[in-house]
Protein backbone atom coordinates (compact mmCIF):
# COMPACT_ATOMS: atom_id res chain seq x y z
CA UNK A 1 0.00 0.00 0.00
CA UNK A 2 2.64 2.43 1.33
CA UNK A 3 4.49 1.71 -1.91
CA UNK A 4 1.56 2.11 -4.68
CA UNK A 5 1.23 5.33 -2.59
CA UNK A 6 4.34 6.92 -2.45
CA UNK A 7 4.75 5.45 -6.40
CA UNK A 8 1.78 7.69 -6.91
CA UNK A 9 2.77 10.65 -5.24
CA UNK A 10 5.83 10.93 -7.11
CA UNK A 11 4.27 10.49 -10.40
CA UNK A 12 1.65 13.31 -9.27
CA UNK A 13 4.42 15.43 -8.47
CA UNK A 14 6.83 14.88 -11.72
CA UNK A 15 3.88 15.77 -13.64
CA UNK A 16 2.88 18.40 -11.27
CA UNK A 17 6.81 19.66 -12.39
CA UNK A 18 6.63 19.30 -16.33
CA UNK A 19 3.05 20.84 -15.92
CA UNK A 20 4.75 24.48 -14.29
CA UNK A 21 6.29 25.66 -17.22
CA UNK A 22 4.11 24.27 -19.85
CA UNK A 23 2.81 26.53 -22.51
CA UNK A 24 0.68 25.20 -25.56
CA UNK A 25 2.48 22.89 -28.28
CA UNK A 26 1.30 25.04 -31.03
CA UNK A 27 -0.99 27.82 -32.16
CA UNK A 28 -2.90 28.42 -29.02
CA UNK A 29 -3.93 31.91 -27.15
CA UNK A 30 -6.32 30.87 -24.28
CA UNK A 31 -9.34 28.54 -25.85
CA UNK A 32 -8.44 29.53 -30.05
CA UNK A 33 -6.28 27.38 -32.04
CA UNK A 34 -5.14 29.18 -35.22
CA UNK A 35 -4.19 27.07 -37.97
CA UNK A 36 -0.92 27.59 -39.44
CA UNK A 37 -1.67 30.06 -42.76
CA UNK A 38 -0.43 29.37 -46.21
CA UNK A 39 0.80 32.56 -47.97
CA UNK A 40 0.90 34.67 -44.63
CA UNK A 41 3.38 33.71 -41.56
CA UNK A 42 1.22 32.85 -38.78
CA UNK A 43 2.71 34.60 -35.32
CA UNK A 44 3.11 32.01 -33.52
CA UNK A 45 6.26 30.32 -32.51
CA UNK A 46 5.81 26.14 -32.72
CA UNK A 47 7.76 23.16 -33.33
CA UNK A 48 6.21 22.88 -36.90
CA UNK A 49 7.05 21.19 -40.37
CA UNK A 50 5.63 22.03 -43.97
CA UNK A 51 6.22 19.41 -46.19
CA UNK A 52 5.14 20.02 -48.71
CA UNK A 53 3.91 23.42 -49.72
CA UNK A 54 3.42 22.99 -53.34
CA UNK A 55 1.93 26.41 -55.37
CA UNK A 56 1.90 27.08 -59.03
CA UNK A 57 0.94 30.55 -60.77
CA UNK A 58 1.63 32.48 -63.76
CA UNK A 59 3.16 35.82 -64.08
CA UNK A 60 2.43 38.98 -66.06
CA UNK A 61 3.94 37.68 -68.90
CA UNK A 62 2.83 34.35 -69.06
CA UNK A 63 5.81 32.36 -67.30
CA UNK A 64 4.31 30.04 -65.04
CA UNK A 65 6.30 28.92 -61.81
CA UNK A 66 5.64 25.99 -60.00
CA UNK A 67 7.10 26.32 -56.30
CA UNK A 68 8.01 23.01 -54.36
CA UNK A 69 9.04 24.36 -50.75
CA UNK A 70 9.56 22.75 -47.34
CA UNK A 71 10.19 24.40 -43.61
CA UNK A 72 10.41 23.44 -40.49
CA UNK A 73 10.48 25.26 -37.28
CA UNK A 74 11.96 24.49 -33.62
CA UNK A 75 11.10 26.19 -30.31
CA UNK A 76 14.35 27.06 -28.87
CA UNK A 77 12.62 28.62 -25.62
CA UNK A 78 8.80 28.71 -25.12
CA UNK A 79 8.87 32.24 -26.46
CA UNK A 80 11.36 32.30 -28.97
CA UNK A 81 11.90 29.75 -31.75
CA UNK A 82 13.60 29.60 -35.03
CA UNK A 83 12.86 28.16 -38.80
CA UNK A 84 14.79 27.15 -42.19
CA UNK A 85 13.06 26.60 -45.19
CA UNK A 86 13.85 26.11 -49.18
CA UNK A 87 12.17 25.84 -52.01
CA UNK A 88 12.44 24.16 -55.49
CA UNK A 89 11.19 26.20 -58.29
CA UNK A 90 10.41 25.09 -61.71
CA UNK A 91 9.60 28.43 -64.61
CA UNK A 92 8.32 27.33 -68.07
CA UNK A 93 7.98 30.04 -70.51
CA UNK A 94 6.29 29.92 -73.51
CA UNK A 95 9.13 29.46 -76.25
CA UNK A 96 11.25 29.12 -73.89
CA UNK A 97 13.33 26.12 -72.03
CA UNK A 98 12.24 25.29 -68.35
CA UNK A 99 14.22 25.91 -66.22
CA UNK A 100 13.84 25.16 -62.58
CA UNK A 101 16.56 24.90 -59.54
CA UNK A 102 16.90 25.86 -55.78
CA UNK A 103 15.73 29.15 -54.61
CA UNK A 104 17.64 30.91 -51.75
CA UNK A 105 17.90 29.41 -48.60
CA UNK A 106 15.57 31.10 -46.06
CA UNK A 107 16.01 31.30 -42.39
CA UNK A 108 13.78 33.04 -39.65
CA UNK A 109 13.72 33.98 -35.98
CA UNK A 110 10.03 34.71 -34.22
CA UNK A 111 9.80 35.72 -30.60
CA UNK A 112 6.42 36.24 -29.34
CA UNK A 113 6.39 38.76 -26.74
CA UNK A 114 2.78 39.22 -25.92
CA UNK A 115 -0.10 36.40 -25.03
CA UNK A 116 -3.75 37.30 -23.62
CA UNK A 117 -5.46 34.19 -23.45
CA UNK A 118 -9.11 36.26 -22.18
CA UNK A 119 -8.84 38.01 -25.10
CA UNK A 120 -7.21 35.33 -27.73
CA UNK A 121 -4.60 37.72 -28.55
CA UNK A 122 -1.23 37.30 -29.76
CA UNK A 123 1.83 39.46 -31.16
CA UNK A 124 5.19 38.32 -31.87
CA UNK A 125 8.32 39.96 -33.78
CA UNK A 126 10.33 38.11 -36.38
CA UNK A 127 13.36 38.30 -38.44
CA UNK A 128 13.49 36.32 -41.85
CA UNK A 129 16.68 36.25 -43.83
CA UNK A 130 16.87 35.39 -47.56
CA UNK A 131 20.26 34.62 -48.25
CA UNK A 132 21.71 35.84 -51.47
CA UNK A 133 24.22 33.87 -53.35
CA UNK A 134 22.92 30.04 -51.86
CA UNK A 135 20.21 29.62 -54.83
CA UNK A 136 20.37 28.56 -58.52
CA UNK A 137 21.57 31.65 -60.78
CA UNK A 138 20.49 30.08 -63.70
CA UNK A 139 16.44 30.42 -62.10
CA UNK A 140 17.82 34.51 -61.25
CA UNK A 141 17.85 33.24 -57.74
CA UNK A 142 18.81 36.83 -55.94
CA UNK A 143 22.60 37.21 -55.40
CA UNK A 144 21.90 39.57 -52.82
CA UNK A 145 20.63 39.05 -49.41
CA UNK A 146 17.37 40.22 -48.21
CA UNK A 147 16.40 41.35 -44.67
CA UNK A 148 12.69 40.71 -43.35
CA UNK A 149 12.05 41.96 -40.30
CA UNK A 150 8.16 42.13 -39.30
CA UNK A 151 5.18 42.31 -36.39
CA UNK A 152 3.05 39.32 -36.34
CA UNK A 153 -0.69 39.25 -34.66
CA UNK A 154 -3.24 37.21 -34.13
CA UNK A 155 -6.81 37.77 -32.41
CA UNK A 156 -9.87 35.46 -31.51
CA UNK A 157 -13.24 36.89 -31.38
CA UNK A 158 -14.04 34.35 -28.53
CA UNK A 159 -14.68 37.23 -26.13
CA UNK A 160 -17.35 38.99 -28.61
CA UNK A 161 -20.82 38.92 -26.23
CA UNK A 162 -23.45 35.93 -26.73
CA UNK A 163 -25.47 38.26 -28.93
CA UNK A 164 -23.18 37.83 -31.62
CA UNK A 165 -22.04 34.31 -30.78
CA UNK A 166 -22.08 32.93 -34.01
CA UNK A 167 -18.92 35.56 -35.07
CA UNK A 168 -16.84 34.79 -32.36
CA UNK A 169 -15.47 31.60 -34.02
CA UNK A 170 -13.69 34.36 -36.23
CA UNK A 171 -10.16 34.88 -35.97
CA UNK A 172 -7.82 37.27 -37.92
CA UNK A 173 -3.58 36.75 -38.30
CA UNK A 174 -1.29 38.68 -40.07
CA UNK A 175 2.06 40.59 -40.00
CA UNK A 176 3.28 43.53 -41.53
CA UNK A 177 6.75 43.77 -42.63
CA UNK A 178 9.44 45.35 -44.48
CA UNK A 179 12.05 43.40 -46.94
CA UNK A 180 15.01 45.15 -47.40
CA UNK A 181 18.21 44.25 -49.93
CA UNK A 182 21.49 44.00 -49.03
CA UNK A 183 21.90 45.60 -52.47
CA UNK A 184 20.15 48.47 -54.31
CA UNK A 185 21.02 47.42 -57.70
CA UNK A 186 22.69 44.73 -60.17
CA UNK A 187 24.39 46.54 -62.97
CA UNK A 188 24.88 43.73 -65.85
CA UNK A 189 27.43 44.55 -68.60
CA UNK A 190 27.00 41.92 -71.72
CA UNK A 191 28.91 42.63 -75.56
CA UNK A 192 26.59 41.33 -78.19
CA UNK A 193 28.24 42.22 -82.03
CA UNK A 194 31.01 44.13 -80.83
CA UNK A 195 28.40 46.77 -78.89
CA UNK A 196 28.64 46.90 -75.01
CA UNK A 197 25.23 47.17 -72.93
CA UNK A 198 24.57 47.81 -69.46
CA UNK A 199 21.68 46.76 -67.98
CA UNK A 200 20.62 48.30 -64.23
CA UNK A 201 17.94 46.05 -62.25
CA UNK A 202 16.66 48.40 -59.61
CA UNK A 203 16.09 46.19 -56.08
CA UNK A 204 13.63 48.31 -54.00
CA UNK A 205 13.06 47.55 -50.14
CA UNK A 206 9.14 46.59 -49.80
CA UNK A 207 6.37 46.68 -47.76
CA UNK A 208 5.33 43.51 -47.31
CA UNK A 209 1.82 42.61 -45.32
CA UNK A 210 -0.95 40.58 -45.12
CA UNK A 211 -3.65 39.04 -43.11
CA UNK A 212 -6.05 35.60 -42.95
CA UNK A 213 -9.59 35.82 -41.99
CA UNK A 214 -10.85 32.47 -40.57
CA UNK A 215 -14.06 31.07 -39.44
CA UNK A 216 -13.24 27.94 -37.48
CA UNK A 217 -15.91 24.94 -37.61
CA UNK A 218 -13.95 23.71 -34.39
CA UNK A 219 -14.49 26.80 -32.17
CA UNK A 220 -18.12 26.55 -33.76
CA UNK A 221 -18.77 23.21 -32.55
CA UNK A 222 -16.63 22.65 -29.53
CA UNK A 223 -17.21 26.64 -27.67
CA UNK A 224 -20.39 28.21 -29.11
CA UNK A 225 -22.69 25.34 -30.70
CA UNK A 226 -22.78 21.80 -31.69
CA UNK A 227 -24.53 21.99 -34.66
CA UNK A 228 -24.42 18.46 -35.43
CA UNK A 229 -20.93 18.78 -37.82
CA UNK A 230 -19.22 15.25 -38.46
CA UNK A 231 -15.86 14.52 -39.46
CA UNK A 232 -14.38 15.92 -41.39
CA UNK A 233 -16.33 18.77 -41.53
CA UNK A 234 -16.10 19.84 -37.51
CA UNK A 235 -12.26 20.14 -38.94
CA UNK A 236 -12.22 22.59 -40.88
CA UNK A 237 -11.10 26.36 -41.23
CA UNK A 238 -12.71 28.70 -43.68
CA UNK A 239 -10.07 31.07 -44.68
CA UNK A 240 -9.39 33.81 -46.94
CA UNK A 241 -5.79 35.37 -47.20
CA UNK A 242 -4.34 38.59 -48.49
CA UNK A 243 -1.14 39.09 -49.35
CA UNK A 244 0.64 42.37 -50.49
CA UNK A 245 4.11 43.74 -51.59
CA UNK A 246 4.58 47.18 -52.16
CA UNK A 247 7.93 48.54 -53.25
CA UNK A 248 8.74 52.26 -51.39
CA UNK A 249 12.29 53.80 -53.15
CA UNK A 250 13.92 52.95 -56.26
CA UNK A 251 11.38 54.23 -58.37
CA UNK A 252 9.20 51.13 -57.95
CA UNK A 253 7.14 53.11 -55.19
CA UNK A 254 3.07 52.65 -55.75
CA UNK A 255 3.56 49.28 -57.82
CA UNK A 256 1.49 47.08 -55.40
CA UNK A 257 1.52 43.34 -55.83
CA UNK A 258 -0.70 41.04 -54.49
CA UNK A 259 -3.01 38.29 -53.76
CA UNK A 260 -6.28 37.18 -52.58
CA UNK A 261 -6.30 33.88 -51.56
CA UNK A 262 -9.79 31.74 -50.60
CA UNK A 263 -9.58 28.43 -49.30
CA UNK A 264 -9.70 25.85 -46.20
CA UNK A 265 -7.71 24.03 -43.85
CA UNK A 266 -8.32 20.95 -42.60
CA UNK A 267 -6.73 20.21 -38.92
CA UNK A 268 -6.33 16.76 -38.31
CA UNK A 269 -4.63 15.19 -34.74
CA UNK A 270 -0.71 15.13 -36.32
CA UNK A 271 -1.23 17.60 -39.24
CA UNK A 272 -3.32 19.92 -41.62
CA UNK A 273 -4.05 19.96 -44.83
CA UNK A 274 -4.58 23.57 -46.70
CA UNK A 275 -5.84 24.70 -50.01
CA UNK A 276 -6.21 27.86 -51.68
CA UNK A 277 -7.26 29.79 -54.86
CA UNK A 278 -4.42 32.45 -55.51
CA UNK A 279 -5.82 35.22 -57.24
CA UNK A 280 -3.88 38.57 -58.69
CA UNK A 281 -5.02 41.38 -57.33
CA UNK A 282 -3.70 43.48 -60.51
CA UNK A 283 -1.90 42.58 -63.89
CA UNK A 284 1.28 42.69 -62.35
CA UNK A 285 0.69 40.17 -60.07
CA UNK A 286 0.05 37.70 -62.49
CA UNK A 287 -2.19 36.66 -65.25
CA UNK A 288 -3.75 33.79 -64.12
CA UNK A 289 -6.10 32.13 -60.67
CA UNK A 290 -3.07 29.88 -58.98
CA UNK A 291 -3.40 27.74 -56.46
CA UNK A 292 -1.66 26.68 -53.42
CA UNK A 293 -1.33 23.03 -51.21
CA UNK A 294 -0.03 22.28 -48.14
CA UNK A 295 0.61 19.49 -45.58
CA UNK A 296 1.44 21.01 -42.22
CA UNK A 297 2.66 18.74 -39.79
CA UNK A 298 2.63 19.44 -35.66
CA UNK A 299 5.79 18.20 -34.98
CA UNK A 300 5.42 18.70 -31.01
CA UNK A 301 2.44 15.88 -31.49
CA UNK A 302 4.44 13.79 -34.36
CA UNK A 303 7.47 13.67 -32.82
CA UNK A 304 7.38 14.33 -29.24
CA UNK A 305 10.77 13.13 -28.15
CA UNK A 306 13.21 15.41 -30.42
CA UNK A 307 10.12 18.02 -31.13
CA UNK A 308 7.64 18.13 -27.69
CA UNK A 309 9.45 20.84 -25.83
CA UNK A 310 11.76 23.87 -25.98
CA UNK A 311 15.43 23.20 -26.22
CA UNK A 312 15.12 25.69 -22.89
CA UNK A 313 12.67 26.98 -20.51
CA UNK A 314 10.35 24.44 -20.80
CA UNK A 315 8.47 21.05 -21.01
CA UNK A 316 6.25 21.67 -24.18
CA UNK B 1 11.73 18.52 -58.37
CA UNK B 2 10.36 14.99 -57.65
CA UNK B 3 13.52 13.39 -56.04
CA UNK B 4 14.20 16.48 -54.04
CA UNK B 5 10.18 16.14 -52.35
CA UNK B 6 10.89 12.24 -52.35
CA UNK B 7 14.18 13.21 -50.62
CA UNK B 8 12.41 15.22 -47.60
CA UNK B 9 9.57 12.49 -47.01
CA UNK B 10 12.23 9.95 -46.79
CA UNK B 11 13.88 12.29 -43.74
CA UNK B 12 10.45 12.65 -41.97
CA UNK B 13 9.35 8.99 -41.83
CA UNK B 14 12.86 7.89 -40.44
CA UNK B 15 12.39 11.12 -37.70
CA UNK B 16 9.03 9.55 -37.14
CA UNK B 17 10.51 5.86 -36.69
CA UNK B 18 12.79 6.66 -33.98
CA UNK B 19 11.06 9.41 -32.53
CA UNK B 20 8.51 7.09 -30.51
CA UNK B 21 4.78 6.78 -30.19
CA UNK B 22 3.40 10.28 -31.34
CA UNK B 23 0.83 12.34 -28.96
CA UNK B 24 -2.06 15.08 -29.34
CA UNK B 25 -3.92 17.54 -28.20
CA UNK B 26 -6.93 16.67 -26.39
CA UNK B 27 -10.14 18.64 -27.80
CA UNK B 28 -13.31 18.48 -27.09
CA UNK B 29 -15.58 16.33 -29.29
CA UNK B 30 -18.97 16.37 -27.80
CA UNK B 31 -21.00 17.02 -24.61
CA UNK B 32 -23.76 16.70 -22.65
CA UNK B 33 -25.32 18.85 -22.02
CA UNK B 34 -24.52 19.77 -25.56
CA UNK B 35 -22.26 23.07 -26.44
CA UNK B 36 -24.51 25.86 -27.03
CA UNK B 37 -27.63 23.71 -26.21
CA UNK B 38 -30.87 24.09 -24.21
CA UNK B 39 -32.35 21.03 -21.62
CA UNK B 40 -35.49 20.44 -20.28
CA UNK B 41 -34.24 19.50 -16.89
CA UNK B 42 -30.16 18.29 -16.38
CA UNK B 43 -29.24 14.69 -16.06
CA UNK B 44 -27.11 15.08 -12.84
CA UNK B 45 -23.69 15.28 -14.47
CA UNK B 46 -21.94 17.62 -16.94
CA UNK B 47 -19.84 15.18 -19.28
CA UNK B 48 -17.41 15.96 -21.91
CA UNK B 49 -16.21 13.72 -24.45
CA UNK B 50 -12.31 14.49 -25.53
CA UNK B 51 -10.50 13.31 -28.84
CA UNK B 52 -7.58 12.23 -26.40
CA UNK B 53 -6.91 10.33 -23.11
CA UNK B 54 -6.74 12.60 -20.33
CA UNK B 55 -5.03 13.18 -16.91
CA UNK B 56 -7.53 12.87 -13.66
CA UNK B 57 -5.33 14.76 -11.58
CA UNK B 58 -4.44 18.39 -13.83
CA UNK B 59 -8.20 18.11 -15.86
CA UNK B 60 -11.34 20.11 -14.73
CA UNK B 61 -14.67 20.70 -15.25
CA UNK B 62 -16.35 23.97 -13.74
CA UNK B 63 -19.80 25.07 -13.88
CA UNK B 64 -21.06 28.43 -13.48
CA UNK B 65 -24.72 29.79 -12.67
CA UNK B 66 -25.12 33.35 -14.24
CA UNK B 67 -24.10 35.16 -10.85
CA UNK B 68 -20.47 33.12 -12.20
CA UNK B 69 -20.93 31.10 -9.08
CA UNK B 70 -19.44 27.39 -9.07
CA UNK B 71 -22.61 25.03 -8.84
CA UNK B 72 -20.64 22.25 -9.54
CA UNK B 73 -20.38 19.22 -6.45
CA UNK B 74 -16.96 18.18 -6.01
CA UNK B 75 -14.28 17.64 -8.65
CA UNK B 76 -14.48 16.34 -12.27
CA UNK B 77 -13.75 12.27 -13.06
CA UNK B 78 -12.43 10.44 -15.37
CA UNK B 79 -15.11 7.69 -16.85
CA UNK B 80 -13.30 4.16 -15.70
CA UNK B 81 -13.61 2.52 -19.03
CA UNK B 82 -13.13 5.49 -21.26
CA UNK B 83 -10.24 8.14 -20.03
CA UNK B 84 -11.43 10.35 -22.78
CA UNK B 85 -14.46 11.11 -20.95
CA UNK B 86 -14.77 13.74 -17.92
CA UNK B 87 -17.41 14.43 -16.01
CA UNK B 88 -18.74 16.51 -12.94
CA UNK B 89 -21.78 16.15 -10.77
CA UNK B 90 -24.25 18.98 -10.84
CA UNK B 91 -27.30 19.48 -8.51
CA UNK B 92 -31.00 19.93 -10.09
CA UNK B 93 -30.34 23.13 -11.76
CA UNK B 94 -32.77 25.91 -11.80
CA UNK B 95 -33.61 27.69 -15.06
CA UNK B 96 -31.28 29.65 -16.57
CA UNK B 97 -27.91 29.77 -18.56
CA UNK B 98 -24.72 27.96 -17.36
CA UNK B 99 -20.89 28.39 -18.63
CA UNK B 100 -19.16 25.39 -18.60
CA UNK B 101 -15.06 25.91 -18.47
CA UNK B 102 -13.19 22.93 -18.95
CA UNK B 103 -9.01 22.42 -18.64
CA UNK B 104 -8.37 19.05 -20.38
CA UNK B 105 -4.29 17.50 -20.02
CA UNK B 106 -3.48 14.79 -22.33
CA UNK B 107 -1.72 12.13 -21.14
CA UNK B 108 1.31 13.63 -22.72
CA UNK B 109 0.75 16.52 -20.65
CA UNK B 110 -0.51 18.89 -23.68
CA UNK B 111 -2.55 21.24 -22.26
CA UNK B 112 -6.23 22.57 -23.88
CA UNK B 113 -8.54 25.05 -22.49
CA UNK B 114 -12.38 25.72 -23.43
CA UNK B 115 -15.74 27.02 -22.84
CA UNK B 116 -19.09 26.83 -23.64
CA UNK B 117 -22.66 27.20 -22.46
CA UNK B 118 -26.02 25.57 -21.95
CA UNK B 119 -29.67 26.67 -20.74
CA UNK B 120 -31.77 24.92 -18.62
CA UNK B 121 -35.79 25.82 -19.66
CA UNK B 122 -37.72 23.43 -17.92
Amino acid sequence: MHLSKTVSILSCLALSLALQNTTHGHGFAGNRFFPATLTTDDPFVADEMSLPTISTTVDSDGTRETDLSFAIAKKITPNFGIEIGETFSKFATPGERTVNGQQNLELGAKYQFYINDEHETILSLGLDTEIGGTGRKLIDADRFTTWSPAIFFGKGLGDLPNSLSLLRPLAITGLVGIDIPSSWQSVTISHEEGERSVDIEQHPASLNWGFAIEYSLPYLQSQVKDIGLKKPFNQLIPLVEFSFQDPVNRGESGQVTGTINPGVIWSGKYCQIGAEAIIPINSRSGSEVGMIVQVHFYLDDVLPKAFGHPLFGGQK
Amino acid sequence: MKSALRQLLAIFVVLIAVSGRAHAHAFLDHADPAVGGKVAHTAGQVRIWFSENLEAAFSSIKVLDSAKHEVQQGKAQLDKANRALLAVTIPALPAGTYKVVWRAVSTDTHITNGDFTFTVAP
